[in-house]
């Protein structure tokens, strides 16, 4: 069993287990454009709830990526570093940004389920 | 002050464009395709751009009109051909740099083709260095639509009979449905291209022409990134007051004539930048790798000495890689200098390469 929440910051987090797959929604890479860059948290590295978890930049412009909930960065997806276009084609499944052991999984109530996401992502127009 | 909306604000609105602010006006910078597609789209078949916040002034006059305007402009206007255009610009008595432009020679005088950002004050600056002796109209009533692109003149020529025969950097007016356009074989993304200025009431029609006839608007997302492969300067970023055509590597458009004799507003400074050579100049900028440094990175020499800034930074969808221009320190500006650049408090090499990144292909004998 897996679940898919989504953070105001328009990060997805998938979760099998004490494993998070965290990644941008699709109606992020609307907003943002075409992206040809992108950089992650190093592997081994660890990230607080809502801080700082790598970079995007679009042709138009360079964008914090967060990540919603803390923990050790296990994995990250050198393909979307190789590829920044595929975050366009398949931001919420091919093109995930990294992999982390979660650290606290209270956290994760805080985050928006699907239909209360595309409700906010709809509602903000940002 | 309310946002300006150029004639064409409802055909970008119908072909789902995203807009910005920009100098004032609401403006495409993009359309659904996206940025790389509409760039590609222009370097491959026909880009249109709406350029209509741009300054088309007009300037009547005769031979006196040429004689005060050659004390402006370092070019030589005497021997400007009717029907061409010059890159020129608009400097103050430091040879700092008010606006660059486009002037080409008509029969009644002078068009000018300004920034949109800049265009009020120009209008002030001439009008006071003119004397108001002429009549000047910065014309509102007009359009401009820019066509750029490999294909974009077979389908202009549906439309403009002759057009193909403009020879690049050269204008002349077309009768399109009774009314008179001038068009220049001119453009801002190193493709061959056209300028088409034209009556606000006939700018939709005609764009919705050249879109039956296989061109795509194109926004200011693409416009930008086709300018910085192409290696031209935008000003604001590359050119501004505190910066000269010779530091900005410009010193092509001078006219030798000019420069010998000198006589125009910031010449003594132009001279002497030639002589001494200017302290900073114009660089293009290879970041290697895939990261992207954007206008006011700083720029080091691999001894981490700073050394200059960028001025402007982006993907360059042709290139398929990042580019950027900025000045650096005369000593470092030859290429492939290495260079770092310093993205998010880190510092990453990159190197001094020359410009354009992108080839150009203008027409230059369609005669």
């Amino acid at each position: 069993m897996s679940e898919v929440k989504y953070s105001k910051e328009h990060e997805w987090i998938k979760v099998e287990g004490d494993v998070g797959t965290i990644g941008i929604t699709q109606h992020a890479t609307e907003m943002l454009g075409d992206i040809v860059f992108v950089e992650l948290p190093d592997v081994g590295s660890s990230v607080e709830k809502d801080g700082n978890a790598g970079v995007v930049e679009s042709t138009k412009a360079a964008s914090d990526v967060y990540t919603p909930i803390s923990g050790e960065v296990m994995e990250n997806n050198q393909a979307i570093v190789d590829d920044p276009g595929k975050i366009n084609s398949d931001p919420e499944n091919e093109a995930w940004f990294f992999k982390l052991k979660i650290k606290d999984s209270s956290e994760l109530d805080s985050l928006m389920n699907k239909e209360e996401y595309d409700k906010f992502a709809k509602e903000s127009g940002n | 002050m309310e946002i300006k909306k150029t004639s064409l604000n409802k055909l970008h609105q119908d072909n789902q464009a995203k807009f910005v602010e920009f100098a004032g006006y609401e403006m495409p910078i993009q359309y659904s395709s996206g940025i790389i597609e509409e760039h590609k789209f222009t370097r491959s078949n026909s880009g249109i751009f709406d350029v209509s916040h741009m300054g088309q002034l007009f300037i009547y006059g005769d031979d006196n009109l040429t004689n005060d305007l050659e004390e402006i402009f370092p070019l030589d206007l005497h021997n400007l051909k009717l029907n061409s255009s010059k890159y020129s610009f608009l400097m103050n008595d430091k040879a700092g740099v008010y606006d660059d432009l486009i002037i080409t020679k008509l029969e009644e005088g002078f068009l000018i083709i300004l920034n949109a950002a800049c265009k009020d004050n120009d209008f002030k600056i001439l009008s006071s260095l003119l004397k108001d002796k002429y009549k000047m109209v910065l014309d509102d009533q007009r359009s401009l639509i820019a066509i750029q692109g490999p294909k974009s003149v077979d389908i202009l020529n549906q439309i403009l009979k002759t057009v193909a025969d403009l020879n690049f950097m050269s204008g002349n007016w077309f009768t399109y449905k009774d009314q008179k356009l001038y068009v220049t074989r001119s453009g801002y993304t190193g493709e061959d291209g056209f300028e088409v200025s034209i009556s606000n009431e006939l700018a939709e029609v005609f764009t919705k022409e050249l879109l039956k006839n296989g061109a795509k608007l194109i926004g200011l997302g693409a416009r930008d990134t086709l300018r910085l492969e192409a290696g031209l300067c935008l000003y604001g970023h590359e050119l501004s007051t505190e910066t000269t055509p010779i530091e900005a590597n410009l010193k092509w458009a001078i006219s030798k004539e000019r420069l010998n004799k000198g006589g125009f507003i910031g010449s003594q400074n132009i001279i002497s930048q030639i002589s001494d050579g200017a302290k900073k100049i114009r660089v293009g900028i290879k970041p290697e790798g895939r990261l992207i440094a954007r206008e006011k990175t700083k720029v080091y020499d691999e001894n981490e000495q700073m050394i200059g800034e960028i001025t402007s930074g982006t993907f360059g969808p042709s290139v398929n890689g990042p580019i950027a221009m900025g000045f650096v320190d005369h000593a470092f500006s030859k290429k492939e200098t290495k260079i770092l650049l310093e993205v998010r408090g880190k510092k990453y090499p990159a190197n001094i390469c020359g410009l354009p990144f992108y080839k150009k292909s203008y027409v230059k004998g369609a005669n």
